[in-house]
Parts: structure tokens; sequence; C-alpha cells
């Protein structure tokens, strides 16, 4: 009867009227196929964005062969046998071939298979090894190792690198595909959350260091150049 | 670090013009240095870049008075008026890609800062700085000769002097090996112009340390002038002026000239005023 009265009713105010009820009532319906296509279209989307997009924005790269942290920390005497500051006070970074072969020869002085990979590829034929750098920073950064170790407050390596020392693996390098940076600056968690200071060296965290220990964030020309 | 302090250094240049045979060695040495693209057209000024510009003057005198000057113009490292760090290009920078650096008095720029805009440019009173309307091309097997302590620039980005600082940075880092306080010597950093010229005309120092030569030379007067207050650091030597000095941007490129016409063309004198200056400055140290 309703159902009657209720058409009665409309058709009463004319046909126009009733038209547009019905309207009204299937885009009701159309409005909650909305909101569900809208929560799951965000959801992928959001899925997507914070799960795929940093696999695809990376590349993933091996070294070209294992380094052994631990292995040589024990042989040697800490970081700095390897890892020095030059008399002129920059910094040597990355070993060259040279001072590996001061102990290192044609022959591996070792059983690993990573060292026959090592005197057989590049101690014989005298080439550098093509390390990736995990911590190499844009090219527009100068950053001084002297200041830090040789400064008024000095730091140890692990502030800034973590217990790489402690590593017997190297993990493989991530590349930004954009940029080239290695992932180490702009940090692994996506969601930017810290937990080491080491987790990541973008220039904010940079700065939140010069801050709290000089007092100041220092000018753009202490560590650009 | 906000402000100027004793423990600052205030990095500063002092050109003797009647030195200098405008050879152009600084501007090469500065070019090579600074890892400055060479354009096909070097001729076109609208696109060529360089850090340190020869400018040729004259007196503007028939034969046989007719005289010729060389002025060797770099960043002129304003320190803005009243010496409160305030440059020109800093205070309109919308992108905080330019700074006044209170421990060294050099005004840095940040290319990866930089969108841009050419603000700046525009509000340098001494054309000191570069635009890049294209991406960097060296000719073939240059880029291995490029220095790795300047990063090169893009296109979209302005440029400009720096006073070599990567050259401040590394005898900043010597100081912490040898585990010293801060840069005394004065050979300890040398700007690439300076080092190249033949002439011996520029001489690079600390204004602030009076062992320099080159605050020696300048004497530089640590109080505001009396009738313009935003100048400070004006010369007590007759020969040593800057450019558009009345301006108050306090440059800390001081240029140096036996020759009156030289000194005139540092700044647009209305009539009368160049022998007013001239007087006051001759009258104020005999």
């Amino acid at each position: 009867m309703n159902e009657i009265e209720k058409t009665e009713d409309c058709c009463g105010h004319g046909g126009e009227g009733c038209s547009d009820m019905e309207k009204k009532a299937r885009d009701d319906k159309g409005l909650g196929m909305g909101v569900i296509f809208f929560i799951v279209a965000f959801a992928v989307c959001f899925l997507s964005g914070w799960l795929v997009f940093p696999k695809l924005l990376y590349s993933s790269k091996e070294q070209p062969f294992n380094f052994d942290h631990a292995l040589h920390v024990s042989e040697m005497d800490g970081c700095d046998s390897c890892h020095y500051l030059r008399e002129d006070g920059t910094y040597n970074g990355i070993p060259t071939l040279e001072s590996c072969m001061e102990c290192h020869d044609v022959e591996p002085l070792g059983e690993t298979e990573d060292e026959a990979i090592f005197c057989e590829k590049y101690v014989a034929t005298e080439t550098e090894v093509p390390w990736l750098v995990y911590s190499r920073q844009p090219d527009c950064v100068f950053f001084s190792h002297a200041a830090h170790l040789n400064g008024k407050n000095p730091m140890d390596c692990v502030s800034c690198h973590g217990h790489i020392g402690e590593s017997e693996k190297c993990k493989p390098y991530e590349e930004n595909r954009i940029t080239g940076y290695s992932r180490d600056i702009w940090g692994k968690n996506i969601w930017g959350i810290k937990k080491n200071p080491w987790d990541r060296m973008k220039m904010d965290d940079c700065a939140e260091c010069h801050l709290e220990e000089t007092g100041h964030q220092g000018a753009c020309f202490q560590c650009h150049k | 670090m906000k402000q100027n302090n004793k423990q600052a250094h205030k990095f500063g240049m002092v050109i003797d013009l009647d030195k200098c045979t405008g050879c152009g060695s600084c501007m090469v040495a500065c070019m090579s240095e600074n890892n400055v693209p060479v354009k096909e057209d070097e001729s076109d000024k609208k696109d060529s870049i360089t850090w340190m510009r020869v400018y040729k003057l004259n007196n503007n005198k028939p034969f046989p008075e007719t005289e010729i000057c060389y002025l060797p113009r770099p960043c002129q490292h304003c320190s803005g008026k009243g010496d409160h760090g305030h440059s020109p290009c800093v205070s309109v920078c919308p992108a905080t890609a330019t700074d006044y650096d209170y421990s060294t008095g050099i005004v840095s720029q940040i290319y990866t800062r930089c969108f841009g805009c050419r603000y700046c440019m525009g509000a340098c009173p001494y054309h000191a700085r570069y635009f890049n309307w294209w991406d960097p091309k060296w000719p073939d097997g240059m880029e291995s000769y490029l220095s790795p302590n300047v990063s090169p620039r893009m296109r979209g980005v302005v440029e400009k002097c720096s006073f070599c600082f990567h050259r401040y940075q590394l005898a900043k880092e010597q100081v912490y090996y040898d585990g010293e306080e801060r840069i005394e010597d004065e050979a300890a950093y040398q700007t690439a112009c300076t080092q190249a010229c033949p002439a011996g005309a520029i001489v690079f120092g600390d204004l602030n340390n009076p062992d320099h030569q080159v605050t020696q030379i300048v004497k530089p007067n640590p109080h505001p002038e009396h009738d313009n207050h935003d100048v400070v650091g004006k010369s007590r030597n007759p020969k040593v002026f800057r450019l558009l000095e009345r301006l108050g941007t306090n440059t800390k490129i001081y240029y140096m000239s036996e020759r009156k016409w030289v000194r005139k063309l540092g700044d647009n004198y209305l009539d009368g005023e160049w022998e007013k200056a001239d007087n006051h400055h001759g009258s104020s140290h005999g």
C-alpha cells in the first residue's frame, strides 16, 4: 500500500518529482560503491607506494666480491690501519690496491673464496677493485674526516658508520635509480624513522648533530662545495 | 656564529691596478680551478661564465694622453650595510641558496639549492653572478681534468666566485691534522687567481689578521664612517678604494692605484662629489 501511496503522492506533484526521487535512490547506491572503490583504490595506491615503489626506485648491486670486515679488524689493529688521515689532513677513504698489497700478494694468505677472487682478478692484473661506496655523499658535499676525528670533540667511527667493523658480509649496494646516490644516504626506513645515528646521513642529520654539538648549524659553505 | 666575532676570519683581497697587465691569467686559472665550462663562443657575454673577469678601463682622453687600466673583478663578497652580513644577493635569495659565512666573511652559493630565479643577479651591483643557460659541456677527454674539490653546476642555476672556498676547506683539514686551532699562515689559503697572477697584482689574506699583507696594505678602518654609517672597513690608505663604496655594500675586494682617474672610476660621482671625496681622503691621511 505504501508503495502505491508513494507513487500516487509522487504523481500528485507531477512527473518530474517522481523521476528525481528515483534518480536520488540510484545515486545513493552509487555513492556506496564509490566509497568502497575509494577505499580499495587508496589501499592499493598506498601499499604500492610504500612497498613496491622503493623496490622500483632502488637497484640492488653486489660488491665485486665479499669483504670480511670482522676478519680484517681481528688481523689488523682497528679501523685506522686501513682507513686513515693522510698527512695533509685529507682522508684516504677506501684503501687503494697498493695499500692492500702491503699484506696481500698474488698467492692468497688465507683460504677464503673471496680472497682467491681478489688475488686472481685484481692483484695479479694490478686492477683497482671497483668497490661500491655505501656512504658516498653527493658531489656538492664536503665532508672533513679530520674535523670530526681531530676536532674539539673527537668522534668514533661507529657514531656515523655503525658497526660495519663487525660485519662479515657486505650487504647489497642499493642505488637510487634517479639520483644515483646510495640508499644509506636517505636511509632504509621508508617512514623516515631513525633509530641509530648511522641509519641515514642526509643534510638534516648533519645539521641536527652540528646544532647539538656546536650550537649552530654552520654556514652553507662549511659542508658544501 | 650569527655575528662577526674576534675569532672570525674576514678574507679579502687587494688588487694593485697599476701592476695588472690585463693578461687574463687570473681568469684562466679561475676557470680551470673551479670547473667553469667553456662555451663554443666565449665572446658571447650573455652565455659565457667568468667568475673572475678583467675589465678594460680608459681615461677617455685623446692621444697622447690616453691611458688604459685593467680591472679584474671577482665576486666582491659584500659584508652588507654596517658589516652585518646582509649582502645584496643574500638578502634577496628566496631559496637561501646563498648565505654569508660569519666565520670567514665569504658569500656562498649552493648550486643544489638554487632554483634559478636570478633575483641575486639583479641585486648584485657588480655583475659578479652568472646564470647557467645550458648544461656544461667539456671538450672530449677534458672531464678527467676537472677538480674533484669543486662540484660542477647544471643548467638553471646561478654561480659565482667562491674565493676558492674548497682551498679553505683543505687548509682547514691540514689545521685539524696538525692539531691547531685556526688558519694563521697566510700561504695556507690562497685563491687560484692570486697564485696565477704573474705580476703579483693580487694580494689575498685575512683582513682581521694584522700580520697578513692584505691588512697591512689596506689598513681597514674598523669603525663606521662619520658621514655614512653604512660604510665600514674603508681603507685608510689613500690609494686604495672599493667599487661603489658609498652604497655601503662593504666589499672585501679592495683596489689600489696611484692614478686619480682610475680611483674616480670606482664609483659614480656627481659633479663636484669626486673633488670632495678626494680631498677628504687626502686631508684625513695627510
